[in-house]
């Protein structure tokens, strides 16, 4: 059952994007370059929407979260690496796919160099583990745990600062 | 006949309600990356390299490993593919392309320039992304609707690395 959800969600996910031109180099990299918005209009929203579900699905003790481990080393060496290869790309993991599903063929090769890139990884992983990982490693923590405040407030403020960002893209027609 | 383009607020928005939606029924946050790492155990084991060598498909029992596929991820990273295709065909933006426009206007009309690049581009990415513990969909939508720490320093490092990176690229 579990699969069929899985691909289910993935199909959905992968129409919303390929609807919303997500999907394309163009936008991906028109974003790096803070020419079109159109990613950063998207994922913002997904985001507020999805905290607020999450949180509120968690008051409701409904739903457990599953943070991954703050691990400042590796995010931040990880994370630039990752930008690189975004912007020479443009594409990335989860678009990859709806990208060649919408006949993007060079989204091929990035997939293989994605699979090369994850085997590298898996080769270098003890010695990033010893050198890297542990940099900065501070476990499972939550912006409202940092902050000591109530995740509402979290949540408010990050929409706040989001629906500010929105009204700037709208007034400079990104 | 070509349909016209969702709204980037909507979709986002249904995208945020569709992430809630498969954590209450599948208890499954979004994500991808590990897809490709773990494809990889299953492709190295089997070409016949011993894969219990790398730790990295060995540790937290096999996370990562050969017998951790089929999964949930695995699934949806397919049915993005699909669903792509889907949406793609029925709105009549289907298209074959072998260099993106942008790339195009830039660099030229060369395909194996593009795919060397996007190759090139693909693997630093991956490598990058595991090293972090996850992609735009991983930390971005799933650790950010969480409020994960992890999730802002990943997706503020993968925006700051872009930003550089395609203003050197596109430079005039």
């Amino acid at each position: 059952m579990s699969l069929i959800y899985g691909l289910i969600t993935g199909i959905l996910f992968g129409i919303l994007l390929q609807r919303a031109e997500v999907l394309r180099y163009d936008r991906q990299v028109g974003a790096l370059r803070l020419m079109d918005m159109t990613i950063f209009k998207f994922m913002l929203t997904a985001i507020v929407i999805g905290s607020i579900g999450v949180y509120l699905m968690k008051d409701l003790g409904l739903i457990k979260l599953s943070l991954k481990a703050t691990s400042i080393g590796a995010q931040v060496v990880g994370g630039l690496m990752f930008g690189i290869g975004w912007a020479l790309l443009g594409y990335c993991p989860g678009t990859a796919g709806g990208a060649l599903g919408e006949g993007r063929l060079d989204a091929f090769w990035g997939i293989l160099g994605m699979l090369c890139g994850a085997a590298v990884h898996a080769f270098a992983y003890s010695f990033l583990k010893t050198q890297l990982l542990g940099i900065g490693s501070f476990g499972k923590i939550s912006m409202p745990q940092i902050l000591g405040i109530n995740h509402w407030t979290v949540i408010i403020a990050f929409g706040a600062i989001v629906v500010f960002f929105f009204w700037i893209f709208e007034k400079k027609r990104l | 006949m070509k349909s016209k383009r969702w709204d980037p607020y909507i979709a986002g928005a249904l995208t945020g309600l569709l992430l809630v939606l498969s954590v209450l029924i599948a208890g499954k946050f979004f994500g991808a990356s590990t897809t490709f790492s773990r494809s990889m155990a299953v492709i190295e084991k089997r070409i016949g390299v011993d894969v219990n060598q790398f730790e990295y498909f060995t540790t937290k029992k096999g996370k990562y490993g050969p017998d951790s596929l089929p999964n949930w991820q695995l699934m949806f990273v397919l049915g993005i593919i699909i669903g792509g295709f889907i949406a793609s065909t029925w709105s009549g933006t289907f298209k074959f392309m072998t260099i993106p426009d942008m790339w195009r206007q830039r660099f030229g009309g060369n395909p194996a320039k593009r795919a060397i690049t996007a190759f090139i581009g693909g693997a630093i990415a991956l490598f990058g992304v595991r090293l972090a513990g996850g992609c735009p969909s991983g930390h971005g939508i799933s650790g950010l609707s969480q409020l994960a720490v992890s999730g802002f320093i990943a997706l503020g490092c993968f925006f700051i690395g872009g930003l550089i990176t395609a203003k050197m690229l596109y430079r005039d």
